[in-house]
């Protein structure tokens, strides 16, 4: 690319920039448009989260985790009542697997929603981002038909659930999915066939594999470079072994396999598979069954420690906990997929143009949340 | 000349009472508040198109007043005004390490180059500010104020983002006004004058007159010069000096209250401009598409104003749908596809020229 060299200058994107996705800052050096080398410096939304868990009983950390990665709570909740009722040897019954599975993919689609809206208007894109808005709306409204809260849900509780299905959710969830399948194809044509996306993504900011497992990327960055690794099935935790889905890895149909056309790809495709994993939860989903039932009136895990993982949209989420014998958790500490991905932007967006750069953190879909905890 | 009727028409009504220097003044100063006027109008409408357009391209509602009061009037249509006033009665901030009297600058010179250019444009057989025998040209050249404005504030803000801004919009403007003017020489030849009412009186007799039905280059050499008119005034997908997603705002970073909406109104203005100048010459500007019908001069300005509210219209439609262009494809697309397709152009008309039409 740029073969005249002037001075070069430091830049702060960030931490308020309208792409940084939250408040990230971003130190780039920069030759003309040219970026040399990004520093991402993280921090301003840390809110101490895992310390504070030390000093509050297991159910109260179950918000915590909502006000982790905001955008995917219900996953985030999963993956922690996953890891604790793995510590503490708990069986939940099947009616609440179903409904866990139900949440944990609406939830998937609504933050693949938000991903690829947010990556289009990174682009310049505004119209698809408003599209998939009102659509990732109706599962938020699904959600508050549920539980009340519409983006911190603290639904799901070691052991079993805050509250039962309304009635009528079923129907309105096989509403929403009927009506939203053909979108799926309208914004794959909208945003994915676009020539100028395809330009501005396509072969631009390609992860191959070995750097991407070198990294610790997981999710669909990891799965846009050509590497078929999903925790839901290599590592299945809940009832996700009972369920029939594909796992879409990047092919390169338009440039090279690991680029960020790829990334968006993967994502629209798992919300495809997301679909099919809830109306076939929906289908299974056992009529009875109380889901209080393995509750737990004190939840006080015998000491030892666990670590946990389970997959939420943005990869591979992972829970360690110590346990001392005692009500509150002795140490907690978060594994956080976005993490890692932000820390491969400067070996797969150096030396790229500014507007790749931004692009190819709008491909890598971060939260910083999450990051920063 | 729409000055020398306002002088005679003065003087034939105040002579006896003022010095002709004095109403020759006058007779100046009133076309440019009617321009003024007629810019700061037609903002306010086509903000609100805007709005309405995107939302409607947006699936959602777009300003919605409930009809009472100042909120935002019936339909949203005070939704413009209250923009306006905000702006005006924002704070005006200017960043103590700016360029001062650069940085106050820059917002006047683009508004100039965009008012200096409604002189030239023809909203009717009679209705234009100055009949210049270089209009077409006069526009393009004045049209060109903008980028040195654009480059002016960018620097004067003393901004990293602003100074990408202007170094974007250098490079972006001064590279598409080349395809754009080698499109118009296409009418040029055709009409074989500069000037703007000539070239729409060739245009004269119906739908199948205009220059763009003229032979089956000049088509092409529309799309490009619209194309390459929306490079210049900053609009989806070629708005780089500004792309809200990468620069922040680009040049107009540290402006805010009325010195933003200056750019904001130029942006506007110079939308028309251009759009003013496709439908003038290629698309029979005031004459009536069907020969000898409406074609009165009232009618005259209806066709020139939704001519060009066509092409406005179309740029909307083109903002809310495209993402943006990356900087170097963006050169990319201006020297390796337009002006390629430009020359062929100019080649092809005039052999067509010589070969059907003599």
């Amino acid at each position: 690319m740029g073969v005249v060299h002037g001075q070069e200058m430091v830049l702060n994107i960030g931490p308020q920039h309208p792409a940084t996705h939250g408040v990230l800052r971003l130190q780039v050096k920069t030759d003309g448009e040219v970026i040399s080398e990004i520093t991402p410096y993280l921090g301003y939304l840390h809110r101490c989260f895992e310390k504070h868990c030390e000093n509050v009983t297991y159910e109260q950390v179950i918000p915590f985790t909502d006000r982790c990665d905001y955008l995917a709570s219900m996953t985030m909740n999963f993956g922690y009542v996953v890891a604790v009722e793995k510590l503490m040897d708990i069986k939940v019954n099947d009616r609440v697997q179903h409904i866990r599975v139900i949440m944990a993919e609406l939830q998937r689609i609504a933050s693949h929603l938000l991903a690829t809206g947010v990556f289009g208007l990174d682009l310049g894109a505004f119209t698809p981002f408003l599209h998939m808005l009102r659509d990732r709306e109706r599962i938020i409204d699904l959600f508050e038909m549920t539980c009340g809260a519409r983006l911190l849900y603290n639904y799901m509780w070691v052991g079993g659930l805050s509250h039962d299905l309304p009635k009528g959710f079923v129907e309105a969830t096989l509403n929403f999915l009927d009506y939203f399948e053909p979108k799926i194809d309208e914004f794959e044509n909208l945003l994915g066939h676009n020539k100028i996306f395809v330009e501005r993504t396509a072969d631009i900011g390609i992860m191959p594999a070995e750097v991407a497992i070198n990294f610790g990327v997981t999710g669909p960055n990891l799965r846009a470079s050509g590497i078929k690794w999903d925790l839901r099935k290599d590592d299945p935790y809940s009832i996700y072994d009972k369920f029939d889905f594909d796992i879409p890895v990047g092919q390169g149909i338009k440039g090279t396999i690991g680029d960020s056309w790829d990334r968006f790809y993967v994502r629209l495709q798992e919300i495809r598979e997301s679909v099919k994993i809830v109306r076939q939860a929906i289908d299974q989903l056992p009529k009875d069954g109380d889901v209080h039932q393995s509750m737990p009136k004190k939840i006080r895990p015998p000491k030892g420690s666990i670590y946990s993982r389970t997959e939420s949209p943005r990869g591979d989420l992972g829970y360690y906990i110590e346990s001392d014998g005692s009500d509150t958790p002795s140490r907690l500490k978060m594994r956080s997929p976005a993490f890692t991905a932000l820390g491969v932007l400067d070996e797969i967006a150096g030396g790229w143009l500014m507007s790749d750069v931004l692009a190819i953190l709008g491909s890598l879909d971060i939260v910083l949340g999450e990051i920063d905890r | 000349m729409t000055v020398d009727y306002i002088f005679d028409f003065l003087t034939g009504l105040l002579g006896g009472f003022l010095g002709s220097d004095y109403l020759l003044l006058a007779s100046m100063l009133i076309p440019c508040l009617a321009i003024f006027g007629f810019i700061t109008v037609y903002a306010l409408i086509v903000i609100y198109a805007e709005l309405k357009v995107s939302s409607f391209i947006q699936d959602k509602v777009g300003p919605m007043g409930q009809g009472v009061g100042l909120h935002a009037g019936k339909w949203g249509l005070l939704q413009p005004v209250a923009d306006a006033l905000k702006l005006l009665l924002k704070e005006d901030i200017i960043p103590s390490s700016a360029d001062r009297p650069l940085f106050i600058l820059a917002p006047f010179m683009i508004f100039i180059g965009a008012f200096i250019s409604f002189v030239a444009i023809p909203f009717g057989e009679s209705i234009i500010v100055a009949d210049l025998n270089i209009g077409l040209f006069y526009i393009l050249g004045v049209g060109s104020i903008a980028v040195l404005s654009l480059i002016l504030a960018g620097w004067a803000s003393n901004n990293k983002w602003s100074l990408y801004g202007g170094m974007r919009s250098a490079a972006q403007i001064v590279s598409y006004e080349i395809p754009a003017g080698l499109s118009l020489i296409v009418v040029i030849m055709l009409a074989g004058t500069l000037n703007l009412q000539d070239i729409i009186k060739y245009q004269e007799g119906g739908i199948f007159n205009w220059i763009i039905f003229d032979n089956p280059f000049v088509p092409i050499a529309f799309v490009v010069y619209f194309i390459s008119a929306l490079a210049e005034v900053n609009r989806t997908p070629f708005d780089l000096p500004e792309s809200e997603s990468e620069l922040v705002a680009g040049f107009a970073t540290e402006y805010s209250g009325m010195r933003y909406a200056f750019f904001f109104l130029s942006e506007y203005a110079n939308m028309f401009v251009v759009s003013a100048v496709a439908a003038a010459g290629f698309l029979g500007g005031w004459q009536s598409p069907f020969a000898g019908f409406m074609s009165t001069p009232a009618w005259g300005v209806f066709w020139m104003i939704s001519k060009t509210g066509f092409l406005i219209f179309v740029m909307i439609w083109l903002r809310w749908t495209l993402p943006r262009l990356r900087v170097d494809q963006l050169m990319n697309v201006c020297w390796k596809v337009f002006l390629p397709l430009a020359l062929i152009n100019i080649f092809g008309v005039a052999i067509w020229t010589v070969v059907f039409n003599s």
